[in-house]
């Protein structure tokens, strides 16, 4: 993975001597908090519900054992044992004190991490493909494209003071695993007459008015990729609305004038622009690219594949091939380049638990697994859980035990009790309603009467409120909390989805209190038992079937 | 007669240039349209920057006003006056922090006429605090990745 | 009653106007009635308190029950982890959140 020089180093550094300075200006009083607020923010410290919550930045979610125990020990000296992963790849520490936040990001500083522009009207962390380099299905690792537009939009002078917040994709698979077309820019790196290029969608995004970023552009060739990204960002930081928090993304500008005026006022501000030479040399990329090669896998000759490995497993009883491991195998771990291993995820969502949350005990564990199972590196998934990349499929017994033994093996990625959960009422100022309640609790009933594992793969997500961080607009099933005239109101949306097949969730109609949209959850749950033909997920009987069905078993 | 806006001379707190300060007060962006003998122009955010490319050789000040420090736009249109070939003085005004004022000069800004007098000694550490800069803008910084590379 | 919380500009901690001081405990919640838009102003420029403001609240038995679910989150902890939290750092935290 990429790894500082003394310029990334000196910047970083800098950056802490700035809120370090900044923060004491605050607390002498020579800012007010109005003035203070956009400035911590573009240092991702929030004032929250409880205390001040610092998003800590995993760039493209990608984290080496040294980084992981260095989160493990911020969470136990500078807040309360715990971080919570989150829907952007990040992690965030939900008891801050705002003294004390500058000597944190020191410590970040220390192993090449930091908080910068996690929040504020900024370009904020670039997301990528959680199992980019692993995955069979790649054209190319997407994450030095991403390593590059991170340091592009790093303290950009230009683009600091953006209308609002702006969230930028990699990925370079047809398959979409990070959800893409629902940023307000994803980049897909694509082959046409054997170069490769970025296709970019603008203007998606979930929140208040969920919208699919339409194709911009179908090819921009690599070394141009900065100077496109740069127009977009210019012409909707001079256009995008200023008058109305709520109507000031980038995915309202592209609405509003037009996906086709939006792109031919790019195409213009491109050519314009790469006239000025604001692309690095191409020499650049290469150097990100040398952090970013394939580590030393074992010969295929050396190595297991999956059939060897249940063989094995199978005849020996107490490797729990049955009731255990061989469920874990077929249902969190994914298919691999490299022959004899598999990526392995670590789920975040014990039955019953707050989606996302890992204790500073289990981040040293993770560290350590990262370290011995997987060439020392780790995932964020935007859906709350931890990639292994490369883990070697002869050594996935040994791995499942040790995960198992810290709550960390529960054998359920992409099922209905792999729930995504934003942080709700219980942390977040802005939210509605509790989220992580509903959650705990769809998890316990489908955990006590088995039916999850029935379910296949069901991708839940709840949103304590409209800003959508939960993603529920695109959860095969997706949960909305509101405020009902002070009380707690949970409305229902089915069909959305943030893979390559990309939809919206519609709403089913009126909403649900605490209890009844756990059992709602369930109702559909059983529609879709008794309606699903061969091989059909959830998704693809309600794609045939259509709502009414659904609608009639919640409300008669 | 001109309209009389913008901040006068002693409003100017910083300034980054040799050449003495532009007579003559600044006008809109449609006056200046109309005025073939205005040469200093005050730019709103919502003003349309590229309405003065064509004017960039009679034009000796811009004044790009920030009525609230979150507006960036100001940005944008200082960029592209440099970017297109401007070379008088580009002044910031308004709701100008001493935390904006490096990034404002990347952008080409040099003069700063802030509503609130920025303390000297905090606009000295923001203008010394940054080594280098990742990407290129509109001043002379060589980007990391080019000193990376030679 | 009106009742009036911030956060402590150094640590975050929520806390509650007393009548003299900024108080963690919500029990000795003052009801400021009319002069609130000027206690708040005042202390927030003093940097006694950060992003106050005033919230309707019942008096009960146990002290000031806030109106609104969100502020009683705010209270409490998260209901979530009650192990952390006001509640979990003080012997009677109450029922009433929901």
């Amino acid at each position: 993975m990429y790894q500082y020089d003394q310029y990334d180093q000196a910047m970083v550094d800098a950056r802490v001597e700035e809120f370090r300075d900044q923060a004491r200006r605050r607390l002498e009083g020579k800012l007010t908090e109005d003035q203070f607020k956009p400035l911590r923010l573009m240092n991702g410290l929030y004032l929250q519900l409880h205390a001040y919550m610092l998003r800590v930045a995993i760039p493209y979610g990608t984290l080496n054992s040294r980084q992981m125990h260095a989160l493990a020990d911020i969470a136990d000296t500078y807040d309360k044992g715990y971080g919570h992963f989150t829907t952007r790849q990040n992690i965030q520490y939900n008891w801050i004190k705002l003294e004390e936040a500058a000597d944190l990001l020191a410590d970040l500083a220390k192993v090449e991490m930091h908080a910068i522009q996690t929040s504020g009207n900024c370009i904020r962390n670039i997301s990528s493909d959680h199992f980019a380099g692993a995955a069979a299905d790649e054209r190319v690792d997407p994450r030095p494209y991403a390593e590059l537009l991170r340091q592009w939009s790093s303290f950009h002078p230009e683009f600091s003071y953006l209308p609002r917040k702006f969230k930028i994709a990699v990925i370079a698979s047809d398959s979409d695993r990070a959800a893409m077309r629902l940023h307000d820019i994803g980049i897909k790196i694509v082959e046409r007459d054997g170069a490769l290029g970025a296709a970019f969608y603008v203007g998606g995004g979930m929140g208040r008015t969920p919208m699919i970023a339409p194709l911009i552009r179908d090819f921009v060739p690599l070394d141009q990729l900065v100077t496109y990204s740069e127009a977009c960002l210019r012409v909707y930081n001079r256009h995008g609305r200023r008058d109305n928090k709520y109507k000031a993304r980038i995915k309202i500008l592209v609405h509003e004038m037009g996906a086709e005026e939006y792109a031919r006022q790019v195409e213009e501000e491109f050519a314009h622009l790469l006239e000025q030479g604001v692309e690095p040399p191409l020499a650049e990329l290469e150097r990100i690219k040398g952090y970013f090669k394939p580590p030393r896998f074992r010969h295929p000759s050396e190595s297991w594949d999956l059939s060897r490995l249940e063989r094995e497993a199978s005849a020996e009883p107490s490797s729990r091939w049955d009731d255990g491991f061989g469920k874990w195998v077929r249902r969190n771990t994914n298919p691999h380049k490299a022959p004899g291993y598999v990526s392995a995820v670590i789920s975040l969502k014990p039955v019953g638990g707050i989606p996302g949350d890992a204790t500073a005990a289990q981040m040293h564990l993770m560290a350590d697994i990262a370290r011995d199972y997987s060439f020392d590196e780790c995932r964020v998934m935007h859906t709350q859980n931890i990639v292994l990349p490369h883990v070697e499929i002869g050594r996935l017994h040994a791995l499942w035990q040790k995960l198992e033994a810290a709550g960390l093996g529960t054998p359920n990625l992409d099922q209905i009790d792999d729930i995504i959960a934003c942080p709700g009422l219980d942390y977040c100022s802005l939210a509605n309603a509790r989220s992580i309640p509903i959650a705990q609790q769809i998890s316990e009933r489908f955990a006590a009467s088995g039916k999850g594992e029935m379910l296949g793969e069901l991708k839940l997500k709840i949103s304590g409120c409209i800003n959508a961080c939960g993603h529920h607009h695109a959860g095969h099933i997706g949960i909305l909390g509101v405020d009902r005239k002070g009380v707690e109101n949970y409305q229902l949306l089915l069909g959305g989805s943030e893979a390559e097949d990309v939809a919206l969730a519609k709403i089913t109609g009126r909403g649900f209190d605490e209890a009844g949209i756990v059992q709602a959850v369930e109702t559909v749950a059983d529609v879709y038992l008794d309606q699903r033909q061969d091989g059909e997920r959830f998704l693809d009987t309600y794609r045939r079937i259509g709502m009414d069905h659904f609608k009639e078993a919640l409300y008669g | 007669m001109a309209e009389e806006l913008g901040k006068g001379r002693d409003d100017v707190q910083l300034r980054f240039r040799e050449d003495a300060m532009a007579d003559g007060a600044q006008v809109t962006v449609d006056a200046f349209l109309d005025q073939a003998d205005a040469s200093a122009v005050r730019v709103e955010p919502g003003d349309d920057t590229h309405a003065l490319l064509p004017h960039l050789a009679r034009i000796r000040l811009v004044e790009v006003n920030f009525p609230v420090f979150g507006d960036g736009r100001g940005y944008s249109a200082a960029r592209l006056l440099r970017e297109h070939g401007y070379a008088g003085e580009l002044r910031a005004v308004g709701d100008v922090l001493v935390d904006q004022i490096a990034y404002m000069r990347r952008c080409g800004f040099d003069s700063f006429a802030p509503d609130q007098p920025l303390d000297e000694a905090d606009v000295a550490t923001a203008l010394a605090r940054w080594p280098h800069a990742y990407q290129p803008a509109a001043d002379a910084a060589v980007p990391i990745w080019n000193l990376r590379h030679g | 009653m009106k009742i009036l919380t911030g956060n402590d500009l150094r640590t975050g901690a929520v806390i509650w106007w007393d009548g003299l001081n900024w108080s963690p405990h919500i029990a000795n919640a003052v009801d400021a009635g009319e002069e609130a838009e000027a206690i708040l102003a005042r202390e927030e420029a003093a940097r006694r308190v950060n992003a106050p403001y005033a919230i309707a609240a019942e008096a009960t038995g146990d002290g000031p029950r806030p109106a609104h679910i969100k502020d009683r989150v705010r209270a409490l902890g998260p209901t979530v982890r009650p192990d952390l939290g006001y509640k979990a750092a003080r012997e009677n935290g109450w029922d009433w959140v929901i």
